[in-house]
């Protein structure tokens, strides 16, 4: 009989859906059906589990240029011999990697005396600039669900990049202090764009692209009663716009708002971040208010959390002094170093550099040798002198993940993975372990 | 046939994810992120119709596309790729000292190219490292 | 493992009543035994050492998320001030929110073997867990934070105990936990539309409960179930001048409640950081030291205990659950701010703090805790703490014990401030001539939070048959040396820390880690319909996270230790 397993989280976007339900074939291989999840997330699920289409074995580059099948200790061994032999080896990515491997990564890459770094390089890394200079009034997504009824998504589309967003936690959901749901809050979406999102707003705020900053200051000038001297249009919004709105957040009971990578990406990065904390700040002035980034992947939270707990620095981290480490974006950051051509040896680990990356540090990370670590195939595997599959985690593999608002969510193996494929978490466990026996052997 | 100067942004969209998680070697992903997303008026002074290939070229690099107009609707002057393989061949790695790249509001100059081929996910990346041979999809 | 017999230490076990007699030491398998037991186990030399048990630290912000914003906030704190990995440890980083190995290395580098985690999220704690695992060396206990727990303001308000109490023991369970925190009962759930209680008759927004309800509450509850610790308060109104009053108020709710427990312990109420609770005055600029007229109540009444939460006059983070104290602090130094509220639960504030020893308010604080600690009179119901982050971090522990034990070592620092007659002005402590004995600090800081906590039958203790963790400082009680600065030193890097029987230092240097444990209170408790109906509605209704994945999986808890209470009577 096919087996129902309820409570499932999702391995897709950092809402980390915990409710999703699975029906899993009589033999625990493949996932028949799941429930509660997007269109992307049910994707996943698919994926998992014991099936023709997934890769068994690593598969290293021939000098032809061909792929061919290795043994996992193969690939063990040439991972760690890559690593101890680069002077400045960089691993990157951990999106879609439990915190436990997260954890593994950050014991191998203090050994082999390297770089470390997460997505959020290239996401939210904006984000952690400001928090270091402003901090974070922040609250957990059930706070915004029970207590919210002004909910601004600035630079954020959670309709295409977290599905069920609105629905779980933010817009639509009847909470204790919100029983009328999505009548008992006002919507405002702020976006160069009219998004799918811009169209459940009470007010959609068409702003220029690349002129947040100047939105913010416009907004902080009433909090700090100048809103005389505000212009009549700010980044092209009326300057009644701004004032309207800005009494909606003022006179709200609990406001929160959802940003995402339209600030980080945009130019001024981590300032447009910076002035969205103080405006929150502000607010406080006049009633509750808190800020909260929306994290892309299940668990590109989580890589942040655990070095932080093992290191004091969430992400850019450069352990190449092995006694010691330090951070400085910019300078430690993945494709700052790709750029410099600083980087000797690169191993991208769940994520996709080949795609997501811009071509030119691409070109110059695959100069040296070049691992991927990840279930599936994708640009940065194709490239690889060496692609090791492991366990999907949520799907073939359990573990801890950090939500966007940084609780931990407990994740459920539903199936088995292929036999003999390990997680990330033994993968790297076990390229420690031969580290240690390649230095005891006098390897270098 | 004209060449414009538009502001460009990559983002993500439901269709590019529901994609990549079926494969980026996928023609799925190939149509969800293949093309460009701009104003209708945009379009028009290309002298194009939509769904006419583009040659899209920043300072970092060019790339072919499809020119489609966007259903989450862009501004005059605003254009859009789906995060993913074809954009990042545009987006310029410059982080102003930050780690990240410059993913939203970078120039771009747009002119028709209704005779090139839109290249594969696949051809583009490895196509930039020097690892791409026919028959390798 | 070894044996070991550690030879003509002065031992000072204040459980066993041993006031630094020359005693030799057994270790055998692990544990404590009689030396004449141990055959052939290596000899340790201690003549002209103190011994003492392993250190038990009641509370201290080391693991669990916003200890974790404090990290993350925080890059400088690792600038210049972290100490360069030796042998085969991991790296350490970070001096007021060390890293999880950081904390462990340290807390064993000063003969620390047990850690009390203040305050613990319940929807967070899985990853109060995960930093668990990586925190070497030390065992830990978290208390899940309850004082605005809408369960408890619900149940509480309703005066039903029962439910509460299987509320309590479910809520344990789930989260692994060890026993009652109350933070700023009633005014962090008014901190989540922006307000707070700052007197104990405040009444909760909608909830309409005062703390002062919560609070007796809640102590009934703890010895209705007889858990091994007591009810471990925050009180409301933290950090205000003239706050002493409310101080007062709390503690007099203990007042005809008597200890229920198999476990040693005789008080029901532990005010944490009581520094923060024992100010006078009217405004900053009037503050003064209330801290007679709290210990005059403490030192009247033996069913309460405190630790001080010493000011150390450093750049530190204050972190607490009290959301509204840390926005207000906020508005007083203007630097960053973090804040999290957890949903039906709690909050958390984060802010770095200077304590500025050319600022009065600071060196005021810095004496009041030294006062507390001078007037107690039973020294087993007062614990020496920092509230690490909050007062200054746990490292300083050796500087506060040298101003504890040398007059002259505060009396320097005293004449040294820039506001010092201002600073003498506000308080009594140039008056005072007091210096604590060694044995005064060891129940200072080892057996009275572990009869506080009802683990002095495995911690805190040199009894044979306990764990053997044990620490031993280079100081001699009968040679005290002259300069203080040799207190703080001896204090500092034990010359030797054993843990559960393995030597993990030597001369202040990490040397090995050994397996260590989470403690954790097993509560059993009948079957209880009502509360089982309320969990599900409110995770249904209410809770973003789906029950079944809010309770911590076995899988996540690192070498648990639970202590078993049968509260099904």
């Amino acid at each position: 009989m096919p087996k129902v397993i309820k409570n499932v989280g999702c391995p897709y976007c950092g809402a980390c859906c915990d409710d999703v339900e699975v029906t899993v074939s009589d033999d625990g291989k493949r996932v028949l059906e799941v429930k509660n999840v997007c269109a992307i997330g049910t994707q996943i699920f698919m994926h998992g589990g014991d099936h023709d289409g997934r890769i068994k074995l690593p598969r290293m580059r021939q000098p032809d240029g061909t792929m061919k099948d290795v043994s996992f200790k193969e690939a063990i061994d040439f991972t760690a011999k890559t690593l101890l032999k680069a002077k400045k080896p960089l691993m990157y990515g951990f999106g879609s990697t439990n915190c436990e491997g997260h954890a593994a990564a950050a014991r191998v890459m203090e050994r082999a005396g390297g770089c470390l770094d997460n997505c959020a390089s290239i996401c939210h890394g904006s984000s952690f600039l400001a928090i270091f200079d402003n901090g974070y009034p922040s609250c957990t997504l059930g706070e915004v669900k029970n207590r919210a009824d002004v909910i601004v998504y600035w630079g954020s589309n959670p309709a295409h990049a977290h599905p069920r967003h609105m629905s779980r936690y933010a817009i639509f959901p009847r909470g204790f202090f919100t029983g009328k749901g999505h009548k008992s809050r006002t919507v405002i979406v702020i976006d160069p764009r009219f998004t799918d999102t811009g169209r459940v707003a009470d007010y959609y705020l068409q702003v220029r692209q690349g002129h947040d900053y100047e939105l913010f200051d416009a907004f902080r000038m009433v909090c700090h009663g100048h809103a005389d001297d505000i212009p009549d249009v700010v980044a092209n919004i009326p300057k009644e716009t701004i004032l309207e709105v800005a009494e909606v957040m003022k006179n709200a009971r609990f406001c929160n708002f959802f940003y995402g990578m339209g600030l980080c990406h945009s130019d001024g990065r981590n300032h447009n971040i910076d002035i969205a904390i103080s405006l929150t700040r502000d607010l406080n002035e006049f009633t509750k208010c808190t800020i909260m980034a929306m994290r892309g992947h299940y668990n590109i939270t989580g890589p942040g959390a655990v070095w932080s707990w093992q290191f004091g620095f969430p992400y850019c981290l450069d352990l190449t002094k092995k006694t010691m480490v330090h951070m400085n974006p910019g300078e430690t950051s993945s494709v700052d170093l790709a750029m410099r051509d600083e980087i000797d040896a690169f191993i991208n680990i769940g994520t996709d550099a080949g795609a997501h990356f811009p071509i030119p540090a691409v070109q110059h990370l695959k100069k040296h040798p070049f691992i991927t670590i990840d279930p599936s195939r994708n640009m940065a595997s194709e490239i690889s002198d060496l692609h090791v599959p492991v366990k999907i985690c949520g799907v073939d593999d359990g573990g801890i993940v950090y939500r966007m608002d940084n609780v931990p969510i407990q994740y459920r193996k539903v199936v088995d993975a292929p036999a003999g494929v390990p997680s990330d978490e033994e993968f790297l466990d076990a390229v420690y372990e031969r580290m240690v026996e390649l230095e005891g052997e006098g390897f270098i | 046939m004209a060449k414009i100067l538009l502001n460009m942004i990559t983002q993500r969209s439901i269709e590019e994810g529901i994609a990549m998680e079926i494969g980026k070697p996928s023609k799925e992903y190939f149509e969800a992120c293949s093309l460009v997303e701009m104003n209708e008026d945009d379009i028009k002074a290309l002298g194009i119709t939509p769904n006419t290939n583009v040659k899209v070229t920043s300072e970092s690099g060019e790339v072919i596309v499809k020119a489609v107009v966007a259903r989450q609707t862009c501004y005059r002057g605003l254009c859009h790729i789906r995060q993913g393989v074809w954009a990042n061949q545009v987006v310029p790695p410059r982080t102003q000292s930050t780690g990240e790249p410059q993913y939203s509001g970078f120039p771009v100059y747009i002119e028709p190219a209704p005779f090139e081929r839109i290249k594969s996910a696949l051809e583009c990346v490895q196509g930039a490292v020097g690892l791409w041979k026919e028959g390798n999809e | 493992m070894s044996d070991y017999i550690i030879k003509n230490g002065f031992v000072f076990d204040p459980l066993t009543g041993i006031k630094g007699d020359k005693k030799d030491i057994g270790i055998k398998d692990g544990k404590i035994v009689e030396a004449s037991e141990v055959k052939g186990g290596k000899t340790i030399d201690a003549s002209g050492k103190t011994v003492m048990a392993g250190g038990v630290d009641i509370h201290t912000h080391c693991v669990g998320p916003k200890v974790n914003v404090g990290r993350l906030m925080r890059p400088e704190d690792k600038l210049f001030r972290s100490r360069t990995k030796v042998g085969n440890t991991r790296v350490e980083m970070g001096f007021s929110v060390p890293s999880t190995f950081a904390t462990g290395y340290a807390y064993a580098r000063m003969g620390y073997s047990f850690l009390n985690e203040a305050a613990m999220p319940p929807l967070h704690a899985p990853h109060v867990h995960e930093e668990i695992r990586d925190t070497p060396i030390v065992d830990i206990a978290a208390m899940p934070v309850m004082g605005n727990n809408w369960f408890q303001l619900e149940y509480l308000k309703n005066r039903e105990l029962e439910n509460n109490a299987a509320y309590t023991a479910w809520l344990l369970n789930a989260t692994k936990g060890f026993g009652i925190k109350c933070v700023n009962p009633g005014g962090t759930e008014a901190w989540g539309w922006g307000m707070n209680c700052t007197t104990i008759h405040d009444p909760v927004p909608y909830f309409d409960i005062t703390p002062a309800e919560i609070v007796k509450g809640q102590m009934e509850t703890n010895e209705l179930l007889g858990l091994p610790h007591c009810l471990h308060v925050h009180p409301n109104n933290l950090g205000n001048p003239g706050n002493y009053t409310t101080t007062l108020d709390t503690l007099k709710l203990a007042e005809g409640i008597k200890p229920n427990n198999k476990f040693g312990r005789d008080v029901v109420l532990h005010n944490t950081h009581l520094q923060f609770h024992s100010y006078d005055g009217t405004t900053w600029a009037d503050f003064e030291s209330g801290s007679k007229k709290v210990m005059d109540y403490v030192n009247a009444h033996d069913n309460i205990s405190f630790d001080v939460g010493f000011v150390t006059l450093d750049e530190t983070t204050t972190m607490t659950a009290d959301g509204p104290f840390e926005f207000h602090l906020n508005r007083l130094n203007n630097l960053k701010w973090a804040n999290t509220d957890v949903e039906l639960e709690t909050a958390a504030g984060i802010v770095p703090y200077v304590y500025d020893k050319n600022i009065k308010v600071c060196d005021i604080q810095w004496a009041i805790g030294l006062e507390l600690a001078l007037l107690a009179k039973d020294h087993m119901r007062c614990h020496l703490t920092t509230d690490h982050p909050n007062a200054g971090p746990f490292t300083r522990y050796p500087r506060v014990i040298k101003w504890l034990m040398s007059k002259k070592a505060r009396d320097d620092l005293l004449h040294s401030f820039k506001w010092s007659e201002k600073v003498i002005a506000a308080t009594q402590l140039e008056s005072m001539d007091r210096e604590l004995s060694l044995y005064e600090i060891a129940q200072m800081t080892r057996a009275g939070p572990a009869k506080c906590m009802g683990i002095s039958n495995m911690y805190g203790s040199l009894k044979e048959g306990t764990n053997a963790n044990i620490a031993i400082y280079d100081i001699n009680p009968e040679k005290m040396p002259k300069d203080p600065e040799l207190i703080e030193k001896a204090f500092s890097e034990t010359a030797y820390t054993f843990k559960d029987g393995v030597m993990v230092v030597e001369n202040g240097v990490v040397i090995a880690t050994t397996p260590k444990y989470t403690v954790w209170t097993d509560v059993k408790v009948k079957e209880n319909a009502i509360v089982e109906r309320d969990i599900h509605e409110k995770f249904a209704k209410y809770y973003s996270v789906g029950l079944e994945n809010y309770k911590v999986f076995d899988e996540h808890m690192h070498n648990p230790r639970a202590i078993e209470v049968d509260a099904t009577n």
